[in-house]
Formats: C-alpha cells, sequence, structure tokens
C-alpha cells in the first residue's frame, strides 16, 4: 500500500492502495466517481476510457502509480453543467440505448475533437473503434461527432 | 370514443403502496440521496411541494408537475421513456412537465414487469394509457366538484382544467389533493388515435442528461455503507463443478474478509425458468475493493472434477421442459460434425402439406443448401452483478435484471424466505439481449450476503461473463426445394436443429404460401448452458431462410423481391394449410415499402441483398449495399422498412432498429463462442469479435409503416433479418454464397 495525491477534473485527491492497482477502480471503489464503467479489464472496449494530460487513456489498464503522475478528467468533470458541446450533441441526436459504454465514447470523442476539431469519417473511425457499443449506436456516435465537430470547442 | 373497464381499484394501490414499506414517495429516487430528484433538477423543473398520488402510475404536485412510474426493466430499449409517454397521452399533461421514475417491482399493479419477448409497449399499450386516462377523469370530477358543475362540461389541455361556460380554469396541481380523495372510476374513455399529441413524437431519452455526465444509474454503480465486494470463481469448462478449495493464500491477500463456496441452487430446490445456471456450486472470494479481491482470485487454489448427469423438470408457461445436461467436456468440431449428420438425429415432424414426397420426386431440379451459426455470448457493456443485503428475516437487492418478479420467486424458494420480505429494485440495465433473463446472478448475491452478513455486490469480471453464459445456442438447417420444368416452386423442405434446441418456426412464412411442404426438427443435448439470446432461433433462421429464398429466385430467373412478393400473394388469397402464423399483406407491405426506398428497381449497379421477416408480432424488410474494399467488405447503405403498428416514440424507435441492423451485421460476420474440451475458446474481446465503430455501416434509413394498429415489438424484429441480406449482398458483391456464419470467418476472407 502506498499513497497517492491525483488530480482529478480538478481537484486533488489523496488514496491509499496498493501501487498496481488500476486508475478504474481507485475512481469506482475508492473515490465514488462511478461514471468511468467497467467493461472488460483489458483495454478493448473502451467503457474505463478517461483522460490523462488530455489523452484519451483505457483507466482498467493504467495503475494509480502512473496516473497519479498526471492530470487526469473523468467523464464527471468534462463540463460543469453537462452542457460540454459532446455532451449536447450526444443529447441532441438522442444517442444512447442501454447507455453504459456512452461515457467512454464520449471521452473518445471529446480527446479526438480536442487535437482534430474536423475529424473526417475515417478519423472519426480510428479514432473511435476501440470503443465498443453493444447496442450498436454507431452511426448517431459519428452524427453527434460531426455536430459537436462545427461547435467551437474550446 | 372507447369506454373501458379500469382494474386500478383503491385497493391495489393502497396494497402498492404498504407493500414497498410505507410514504408516498417510496420507489422513487433510489440512489439519489439529496432530496430534490435529480431528474427534476437535471431539467431545470422546480419541485412541489406536496405530492398526490392519484393510482400507482402517477403522482401530481401542488405546482402541476407529474412523476410517471415506469415499471418495466430499461436494458436500452427505451421502455423508461416511451412507456411514461403513454400515461401522459391519456393524462393529458405537458411532457415537459413530467419526471420519470423508475417502479418498484409490483406486479399486482404494473402487471408484467419484464423486458423481454419485444412485449412492454404491446402488453402496456391499455393499462398504461387507462392509468392516465383514470387520473384526468379524477381531475376532472374535483374541478366539477368544486366548480359545481356537470363533469361532462370540464375539458383538459396539457395539464389545465377549463370549463369554457364559466370561464374557469385550474391547473392540475390544484385540484390534485381533491382528486386524490376521490374514488377511482370504474371505467375511462379513452382517446381516439387522432387525437394522439404525444404518442408519435419523439420525446428524449429521460436518462439522456445522466447517461453523458456519468452518473450513477446502473446497478455496478451501487455503493452502500459497509458493503462488501464479492467476485466468483467458477469451473473451467462446461461438465465440471467445484470439488474442494485451497483458500490459505487467499485469506491472507489485503482487503479480503471471506472466502467460502456457495451453492447458488440446492438439489431439492423447485427451479424456475428463469434459473437456468451453468455453474450451481462456486468458490467466492470477498473483501474491501474489487481490485483486492481480483488478486486475491488468483491466490485461490481449486479443485475440479467431471460434473454427473444433470436432470431437472420445469412447469413454466403451462408446459413443462426438459433440462438435460449430459456428462462430458464438449468440443465445437464434434458439434459441428453431430449438426451436419443431419440424418443421424432424432427427427420430428412439425409441418407437413400437400404431398412433398411426391413433389421432390417428380421435380425437374431440386435445390439443397445448408446453413449454421455458433454458439454467442450476450456480451452485455455492463458485466453480470447484483447487490443483495440479506438479514435473517429480510432480502433487499438491486441491481440490473429483466426478470425481477421471477427472481423474487428463485431467492424466496432459495433463502425460504416470504415473497412480501423480499424487495428488488430494478436499476438500468448496461445491455440485456436476453442474457439478464437468468438471474442466477442475483441469487447467488442473495445466498453470499446471507453467508457473509454483510451487504455485498457481487461482481462478475468480463471473463467470468463471458465464460459463465446462458447462450445464444448453435444451430444448423437444411432447405430444400423442388422445382418443375417450368421453373415453379412445387415442393419446399426445411429440416432444422440445433444444440440444445431447434431453431424451426414451422408455421411461419413460407409456410402457407407452398403447396406442399414438409418442416423437420431435430435437437442435441449439451451440457452448455443456452436460453434467450435477441429474438431467439429468429436470429438465425431468418437469415438462413432468406438466403436460400434469395438463391432461389435466382435459380428460377426471378427478382429476389417477385419471388417473395408472388409467394405472400398467394398465402394471402389462398394460404395452403392452418395456423399460419404471419400476415400476408404485412408481409408484402414493409418489402414492397423497402424496395421503393431503396431504389431497387432502378439503382442495379449496387452489391445489394434484400431480406424480410416476421417476428414479436412486427414485420421488417431490409435492403443491404456493400462494396469490397481491400478484400473486406464494407457496409455502405441499409434501407429498413418496418410495420410495428403505431410507433409511440419515433426517435427511440428509429433508433432501436438502427441498433438493431448494427447488430445483426456484426454477429452475422464477425462473432463466435467456440469450446474446446468445455472450456470456451473465447473469454475476452480481445479474442471474441463485436462489430466495431469502423465495420458499422455508412448510412442506415428507416421508414415505418403509417398504421393505426396496436404496437406491436421492436426491440427483436430488425436483428434477424439483417444477416440475410448481408448474406445476399456478400454473394452480388463476391460471387461467392456464403451458408455458416461469422462470414467472415471463410477463408475468402481470413486471405
Amino acid at each position: 500500500m502506498a499513497t497517492y495525491n491525483l488530480k482529478i477534473n480538478g481537484k486533488k485527491h489523496q488514496v491509499d492502495v496498493d501501487e498496481s492497482t488500476p486508475l478504474l477502480w481507485v475512481l469506482r471503489d475508492h473515490l465514488g466517481m462511478v461514471g468511468t464503467k467497467f467493461g472488460c479489464g483489458v483495454a478493448q472496449c473502451g467503457a474505463c476510457t478517461v483522460h490523462i494530460d488530455g489523452n484519451a487513456t483505457r483507466s482498467c489498464v493504467t495503475p494509480v502509480s502512473v496516473a497519479s503522475e498526471y492530470t487526469i478528467t473523468t467523464i464527471e468533470g468534462i463540463s460543469e453543467n453537462g452542457d460540454h458541446p459532446v455532451q449536447k450533441a450526444w443529447i441532441e441526436h438522442d444517442v444512447p440505448q442501454c447507455g453504459y459504454c456512452q461515457a467512454g465514447q464520449i471521452m473518445s470523442a471529446t480527446a479526438l475533437l480536442k487535437n482534430n476539431p474536423s475529424p473526417t469519417d475515417e478519423d472519426i473511425d480510428n479514432a473511435m473503434s476501440g470503443n465498443i457499443c453493444r447496442c450498436g449506436t454507431y452511426t448517431r456516435i459519428k452524427k453527434a461527432i460531426k455536430t459537436a465537430s462545427n461547435t467551437n470547442l474550446s | 370514443m372507447s369506454t373501458t373497464k379500469t382494474t386500478l381499484g383503491r385497493r391495489s394501490f393502497l396494497k402498492n403502496v404498504s407493500l414497498a414499506g410505507g410514504g408516498l414517495v417510496i420507489g422513487f429516487s433510489w440512489l439519489a440521496s439529496c432530496k430534490e430528484a435529480p431528474e427534476a433538477k437535471a431539467m431545470g423543473i422546480e419541485m412541489p411541494k406536496e405530492w398526490f398520488e392519484l393510482n400507482g402510475f402517477l403522482k401530481i404536485g401542488d405546482n402541476g408537475i407529474v412523476t410517471i412510474m415506469s415499471p418495466n426493466p430499461e436494458i436500452g430499449q427505451n421502455v423508461k421513456t416511451s412507456m411514461p409517454m403513454l400515461v401522459a397521452e391519456e393524462l393529458d399533461i405537458d411532457w415537459a412537465n413530467v419526471i420519470v421514475e423508475q417502479a418498484p417491482l409490483n406486479t399486482d399493479i404494473f402487471t408484467r414487469q419484464v423486458a423481454g419477448g419485444s412485449q412492454s409497449i404491446r402488453a402496456s399499450w391499455e393499462p398504461m394509457r387507462k392509468a392516465g386516462a383514470t387520473a384526468r377523469q379524477m381531475l376532472k370530477q374535483a374541478a366539477a366538484d368544486t366548480w359545481e358543475v356537470p363533469v361532462s362540461e370540464i375539458k383538459t389541455k396539457e395539464g389545465v382544467l377549463i370549463h369554457e361556460a364559466s370561464g374557469k380554469k385550474a391547473s392540475y396541481g390544484e385540484m390534485a389533493s381533491k382528486a386524490a380523495t376521490l374514488e377511482v372510476p370504474e371505467e375511462v374513455v379513452l382517446k381516439e388515435k387522432a387525437n394522439f399529441s404525444i404518442i408519435g413524437t419523439s420525446k428524449k431519452n429521460v436518462d439522456g442528461k445522466k447517461i453523458v455526465t456519468g452518473q450513477p444509474l446502473y446497478g455496478i454503480d451501487t455503493q452502500r455503507e459497509g458493503m462488501k465486494i464479492a467476485m466468483i470463481v467458477q469451473p473451467p469448462a462446461f461438465g465440471m463443478q467445484l470439488k474442494s478449495i485451497d483458500d490459505t493464500e487467499a485469506k491472507k491477500m489485503p482487503g479480503i474478509t471471506n472466502v467460502l463456496v456457495i451453492d447458488a441452487y440446492v438439489d431439492d430446490q423447485k427451479i424456475g425458468f428463469f434459473d437456468q445456471a451453468a455453474f450451481p456450486k462456486m468458490a467466492v472470494v470477498v473483501g474491501d475493493t474489487t481490485w483486492q479481491v481480483m488478486q486475491a482470485k488468483k491466490a485461490l487454489n481449486v479443485t475440479w472434477e467431471m460434473a454427473p448427469e444433470y436432470a431437472k423438470e420445469i412447469s413454466a408457461f403451462g408446459r413443462t421442459f426438459n433440462v438435460k445436461r449430459p456428462v462430458g467436456l464438449e468440443n465445437t468440431n464434434d458439434h459441428i460434425k453431430a449438426m451436419q449428420q443431419v440424418n443421424s438425429q432424432k427427427i420430428t415432424l412439425a409441418r407437413k402439406d400437400g404431398n412433398p414426397e411426391k413433389a421432390f420426386k417428380n421435380a425437374d431440379r431440386v435445390i439443397e443448401r445448408s446453413y449454421s451459426c455458433p454458439f454467442l455470448a450476450h456480451n452485455t457493456m455492463e458485466p453480470m452483478n447484483f447487490f443483495a443485503n440479506v438479514t435473517n428475516d429480510k432480502a433487499e437487492l438491486m441491481g440490473p435484471i429483466q426478470t425481477p418478479e421471477a427472481m423474487e420467486h428463485s431467492i424466496s424458494e432459495r433463502l425460504d424466505m416470504p415473497l412480501e420480505n423480499i424487495d428488488i429494485k430494478m436499476t438500468r440495465m448496461g445491455g440485456g439481449f436476453g442474457r439478464r433473463l437468468y438471474g442466477h446472478f442475483l441469487v447467488e448475491a442473495a445466498v453470499i450476503s446471507k453467508e457473509i452478513g454483510a451487504p455485498v455486490k457481487l461482481q462478475y469480471s468480463r471473463e467470468d461473463d463471458m465464460t459463465n453464459g446462458v447462450y445464444r445456442p448453435a444451430y444448423y438447417a437444411t432447405y430444400k426445394a423442388a422445382l418443375d420444368v417450368n421453373n415453379n416452386l412445387i415442393g419446399f423442405h426445411v429440416i432444422a436443429g440445433g444444440i440444445p434446441e431447434s431453431p424451426l418456426a414451422a408455421n411461419r412464412f413460407p409456410a402457407g404460401a407452398i403447396d406442399n411442404y414438409l418442416a423437420e426438427t431435430w435437437s442435441i443435448d449439451s451440457n452448455i448452458t443456452t436460453g434467450a439470446f435477441r429474438a431467439p432461433r429468429s436470429n438465425f433462421i431468418a437469415g438462413a431462410e432468406q438466403s436460400f429464398l434469395d438463391e432461389l429466385a435466382e435459380e428460377m430467373g426471378k427478382d429476389p423481391f417477385d419471388l417473395r412478393l408472388e409467394l405472400l400473394e398467394k398465402a394471402k388469397n389462398n394460404p395452403v394449410g392452418e395456423n399460419n402464423d404471419y400476415d400476408a399483406a404485412r408481409y408484402a407491405g414493409v418489402l414492397e415499402l423497402v424496395r421503393k426506398t431503396s431504389n431497387w428497381d432502378s439503382d442495379t449497379s449496387k452489391n445489394r441483398g434484400v431480406s424480410a421477416y416476421f417476428c414479436h408480432n412486427s414485420y421488417v424488410a431490409q435492403v443491404l449495399d456493400l462494396e469490397i474494399e481491400n478484400n473486406q467488405p464494407k457496409i455502405k447503405d441499409v434501407y429498413c422498412a418496418v410495420d410495428c403498428g403505431i410507433v409511440v416514440n419515433p426517435d427511440a424507435a428509429t433508433n432501436l432498429v438502427e441498433g438493431g441492423i448494427v447488430d445483426g451485421i456484426g454477429h452475422a460476420m464477425y462473432s463466435s463462442l467456440t469450446f474446446k474440451d468445455g472450456k470456451p475458446d473465447q473469454k475476452n474481446f480481445d479474442t471474441y469479435r463485436l462489430i466495431r465503430h469502423n465495420e458499422a455501416p455508412e448510412n442506415i434509413k428507416v421508414d415505418f409503416v403509417q398504421s393505426d394498429t396496436d404496437p406491436t415489438g421492436l426491440g427483436e424484429p430488425p436483428f434477424p433479418p439483417i444477416m440475410g441480406a448481408v448474406a445476399n449482398a456478400l454473394y452480388k458483391a463476391t460471387g461467392t454464397r456464403h451458408y455458416h456464419q461469422p462470414f467472415m470467418g471463410s477463408q475468402e476472407f481470413k486471405g
């Protein structure tokens, strides 16, 4: 066990955990931030996607010892009132069915748009293909990303 | 106008309140500890000071805000939005003033609280509207009594009561306290369909804001003071069982509080239809956090042994089901060989019209083709989990379950506890697809909580989830068609089976359209647990049948639409046999619509396939276009026509259809679960292929047949036919027919 200081969504958190503990379980079990989802545990489905220094990262395979060195953003922290352009686009296109994967989808999409505000279909496919949606909302996700891409992202 | 009897007596309502533990707000906002309902906050709604409950389905605040209970489990099929829309329609309230909350489990009031069979909207179409109409009638009566005018003179408009002659007006909120004291009317008048103002208009997902902001909604998000995390250690293979454990090392691991062996089901227990469980006995590791328990699982030493034969008789739905699991470790290669040797199976006649033997004997040509599909894991994105807090006299459970009522009975049976002491709360589910009909994980959670004497959340890893499935069975079907010298279809024979059940639906199309028709069925026992998977049986037989019809049309020199429509014309005007399980006119209707929307007759340059199917009371036809790019198929456009009667929430319905199409393409092309010595070869998404973003169609166009027929199923019907459309389009693009799913497993695409 060791003590780690984490910078998550602009706030500091201290946790006392084994160094191998993935950031996903620190968020969910220790900090009660359950927006980041558990899907596979092996970085294959994207449900656990967070931003680490702005990059979309699978928190299920990122040890807390590594994560503590960077700035972390989760689905709870991408906007104050749920009004990030990507979140708004998701609502506009009524994307979710079961909704479980959507936090991860949104985190991948926001990271994509930050680096590439006007992505092509191919850019979207490349950035999003690590995020599985079992309900099959892919075509709506693509539309929502395009809607958000026309928005001025700060 | 139609007058209809209500069943919402005061007594059943009061029973609901007392059952749920008293108080008017029970069952509301189960995850919210704050005073203000998060739904309301998210919607910017100001909460009322006081609520008045008019029946078990709804309550009205003194400021006119209405809370509507959503009775059924939400698995992504949109019932949490669409079902309350039915209440709101007849209540006549502005949808912007509606808050939706998940109802408690109480089938005295809410009757069918199941997510399955695509029946939620169909079964609730009347009861939910009656609940709204009853409340509206009570509000009108309250206004009439207050203003001392005849109730027949009171009109309503979006939450306002109006008496035109006197010019008096009042909001529902003003009359709610008085209305709540009135008798529930025994008869109510339902709106004419032409006057619907909410049904048929698109309303956003009521949980949308919570989903995109990551708020707790799902069973897996459950947290409780003192709650432990439990994970299972199960046999490595079907056909094996737990013999003993050595917990010396596991117990020493940090954060571990208990290591135990549980029997989720005991030998003399009465088993229900939804109690399918591969491994009734399992080892369990319990600790403070998920990661600690995951590590301790690796340190647990377990000894396994071969499982004996398992045979149970289950009475359900007025039938007896025999569940039989033979001894042994099964292999996919053996399964395939066994299914191919159809003639060595015990074959049962399912339907016979005319004289098929003679037709085949007299045939000029016989076309025979065989089709197959593998086992599939449901792979809901939220792995199986459930919260349980069981004490000596009470069991509180919460989590993702499609069959809460059935599982309440299972818990009662297993814990020997009266039903009224058991409370199962439904959470939003991270997918269902049929997997969560089978709630063994809920029983496991209850037994663990009882054994350790603490609240617990049972959590399956993805590997636990994928290798302890209630899988889609493996199926196999052979179709034969007899053609005469003039290319007339004179005989048809389907013989279909599977492990452990047959996919055959003997009375569905093309039964009824062919004079000499024979349908036969067979099955092979297995110890691999199987169950319903989105559109059970249809999810294979539709694609097989529709691929065969495509090939048949080509042999006969006909357009594939024309062949289908000619057969349906015969079934409509001059049906063969009895019990034909479809409406030929509606079937033809979706084909004709998609023929038009896809420009089938003019757009002849594309590699396109057509397919149509009827299941869960609804009709779906699809056209799919694809191209081969870099030796891989790329799906371009999909056109879909659906006849599911009245569409309640059009944009959400469209989403569901789009999802069914993507899901069907994915499973037909990529997904497969195979076994070696009883062990699933695929344990996680690195080896189990699900369709991904880059493999989805570029465009999906969905059209609904305009209809005033009462609504029918939608969650399942769009899923089965698309597999046939994929196969038929692949043939157009490659010149090769694809008979065995997953299609991308063929040598052609593997390279």
